[in-house]
């Protein structure tokens, strides 16, 4: 076990018959203190946080989560805020893991061994870095493991069965699985039904791993999918707080709301 | 130290992960496109062997394209400033204006023989895309091109191009509207749809098998150079200057390929990057402003950015130069001390317009043009039996609206 949280968190869920929750939203949208006021709200409700790094040039995000990362960037959400916004959860929520999300580049700048200190430090249980794939992670994930943190690696529907076992292989607890050739917050593509049986030709590799799906579940899919380890929602929720900004509502409220709904139907 | 091995494509010296010197380049891409990408190096390096497809490339270069682009001595502009004696190659004489379409018949030839219909492509000046469009209406592919609005809005006569062809204009209006922003809506188009769709990069940049194609389509410049050359001076000079603007750096990497194994001290290369306007921070020039390095569409390079590792804006007169980052094979050249790199300001790139459109018979666009104020700059400093090469690698016709802003009706 890389870390006790995460593992926990799915074996709570399990317990319950359930699949696990788990929600995207980026640090700083629209500000600090908002995030934490929806993380806070929300968590309640959720498995596993993650937590967007803002970047500006982030090339597998959809328009959602581009607007949300734009706006936190133009309020001067700089790492250490995001940091900031983990460590005040943490004190908050301390078993909730919580898993940071941004590009490599983000990562490499601020210096890999102080940022994953600072990780550790701050009790960040996961990372997924969108474009640092296998085998080029390999020396990037190991770091993670000796600090404890899962390193998430992520498999797409172009991924090869053969390079999948490989990746699997060298992966910690957690498995991102893409569920369709999209960015975030596209329109599902397939059924979930296909999405489902995709799932389970990958689970069949190794069953004890936790696999999550994403990309594209919102309340109207979710509940079809649910025989997954775990489901992601961002672009919706990023979407949910454009809406209310746009319209003058209480983000705080829309979340709770819409992740209120998730959770009832799985 | 960084070195260049000698007979060996510079497109092939990287190493297992795709890093030239260890740090340049690779593939820091979304798990979705590491298929798409390997797919596209097998058949690349298949392509690359293979005599037939060698033929066909030759067949549309030499009566698509257009070769040789001439090679032309600059006798007034030489005359006038005195020292080293100054020629251009017109790549802009290449079917479409500029050494883009190099690239862009590359890459519809392999869309083609990959069995895709659909091909995508980002575009600053719109030179890239006018060729994509061009190519894909030669080879029968539906075509989509990316680009920023800003850039449509500054480069309108290459939008009305690619219209004309066919494609479709995908306007970019995120982040700073320009080249950046297109490159980044093009990558997450080609995310969604690469199992249908080929994608093509407009420069040497992105995830390294782009670098490859495009540096390797624009090797014809040089192949065509070393043989005018020859023919003009009888062998390659003593002292031989190659000036080339570097934007992504597909137009300078194609104009020097063909030279890199000759010492330095004989043929210097010089890259010319984007200084931005006069009084202003902002560039585009991350060799010459000593940028650190930094990933930028899925490649490492040196890039404009800040201590976070968000990419900054650029400013740059030129279109097809605004671009915060740069080639991967740039900055080994430059690591390896190759080649050196430089910047000049808009109103530097301005003035040498002026002075080669009033003295020659050729109209550099804007890109060129910082090259031309480089080697005008050095020129006289220069003893007289160096010469000096710039590649014109596009046209101004489609600069004619900041032309004019900046210069007035009468500009030349
Ligand atoms: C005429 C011209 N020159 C130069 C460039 C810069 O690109 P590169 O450095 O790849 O040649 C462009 C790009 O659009 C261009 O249109």
């Amino acid at each position: 076990m890389i870390n006790e949280n995460i593992t926990l968190a799915f074996e709570n869920c399990k317990l319950e018959k359930r699949p696990a929750l788990l929600t995207y939203i980026v640090a700083g949208d629209s500000n600090k203190k908002m995030t934490l006021d929806i993380l806070k709200a929300i968590s309640p409700y959720v498995d596993i946080c993650e937590i967007g790094m803002p970047h500006n040039t982030s090339v597998a995000d959809g328009k959602q989560i581009q607007n949300s990362s734009y706006r936190a960037l133009k309020n001067g959400t700089k790492l250490n805020d995001v940091f900031e916004i983990v460590k005040n959860f943490k004190k908050i929520e301390p078993t909730k893991p919580k898993i940071l999300m941004g590009y490599f580049n983000q990562i490499l700048q601020y210096g890999p061994n102080k940022f994953l200190n600072k990780c550790k430090n701050i009790g960040v249980d996961g990372l997924i870095v969108v474009d640092l794939p296998f085998p080029e992670n390999k020396e990037f994930a190991d770091k993670c493991k000796k600090h404890h943190i899962n390193f998430i690696q992520l498999l797409a529907p172009t991924t090869s069965t053969e390079r999948m076992k490989q990746i699997i292989k060298h992966s910690h607890d957690m498995i991102y699985y893409i569920s369709m050739l999209s960015t975030t917050g596209g329109k599902l593509k397939l059924t979930p039904k296909q999405i489902i049986k995709n799932y389970f030709k990958i689970k069949k590799i190794n069953k004890d791993k936790n696999i999550v799906i994403g990309f594209g579940i919102t309340e109207k899919t979710i509940q079809s999918l649910k025989q997954a380890d775990g489901l992601v929602v961002g672009s919706q929720l990023c979407k949910g707080i454009s809406n209310s900004l746009k319209t003058k509502r209480s983000p705080v409220k829309t979340l709770t709301n819409l992740v209120k709904l998730l959770k009832s139907k799985i | 130290m960084i070195r260049i091995q000698k007979r060996k494509p510079i497109i092939d010296q990287h190493d297992k992960n795709y890093l030239y010197a260890g740090k340049f380049g690779g593939n820091f891409v979304p798990e979705t496109l590491k298929k798409p990408i390997e797919d596209l190096t097998k058949l690349f390096n298949k392509l690359r062997k293979d005599k037939k497809f060698i033929r066909e490339r030759d067949y549309y270069f030499k009566n698509y394209v257009g070769t040789p682009t001439s090679f032309i001595k600059l006798y007034n502009t030489s005359h006038q400033l005195g020292g080293a004696q100054i020629y251009a190659k017109v790549v802009s004489e290449a079917n479409g204006g500029a050494h883009k379409i190099y690239n862009a018949i590359v890459h519809a030839l392999i869309c083609k023989h990959a069995g895709k219909k659909y091909i995508i492509g980002d575009t600053g000046a719109g030179y890239a895309g006018k060729m994509l469009s061009m190519a894909a209406k030669k080879f029968g592919l539906k075509c989509k091109i990316f680009m920023g609005t800003k850039d449509m809005a500054r480069q309108k006569p290459n939008c009305d191009a690619i219209r004309v062809n066919g494609a479709e204009i995908i306007p970019v209006d995120s982040g700073s509207k320009t080249l950046v922003d297109a490159v980044s809506e093009c990558m997450r188009y080609w995310v969604s749809n690469c199992d249908t769709t080929h994608m093509c990069v407009g420069s040497t940049v992105g995830p390294n098998i782009f670098v490859k194609i495009c540096a390797w389509s624009t090797a014809q410049i040089s192949r065509e150079l070393i043989v005018q050359l020859k023919e003009e001076f009888g062998k390659i000079p003593k002292k031989l200057k190659l000036i080339n603007c570097v934007g992504g750096g597909s137009s300078a990497i194609g104009f020097w390929n063909s030279f890199m194994d000759y010492n330095k001290k004989q043929v210097e290369f010089i890259g010319v990057e984007a200084g931005g306007p006069k009084n202003s921070k902002l560039h585009a020039a991350p060799l010459t402003n000593k940028s650190k390095i930094g990933i930028l569409h899925g490649a490492a390079q040196y890039v404009v950015q800040d201590k976070e590792g968000q990419i900054s804006e650029t400013a740059s007169i030129s279109a097809g130069l605004d671009y915060p980052g740069v080639s991967p094979l740039h900055c080994f050249l430059k690591d390896a001390k190759r080649a050196r790199y430089t910047a000049v300001s808009d109103e530097e790139a301005l003035a040498a317009y002026q002075l080669i459109a009033k003295n020659e018979k050729i109209r550099p666009s804007l890109e060129p043009s910082h090259a031309f104020a480089v080697a005008i700059k050095l020129a006289p400093k220069l003893s007289e039996d160096t010469i000096i090469v710039v590649n014109s690698c596009g046209d101004a016709k489609k600069d004619e609206l900041i032309l004019t802003k900046r210069l007035g009706k009468d500009h030349d």
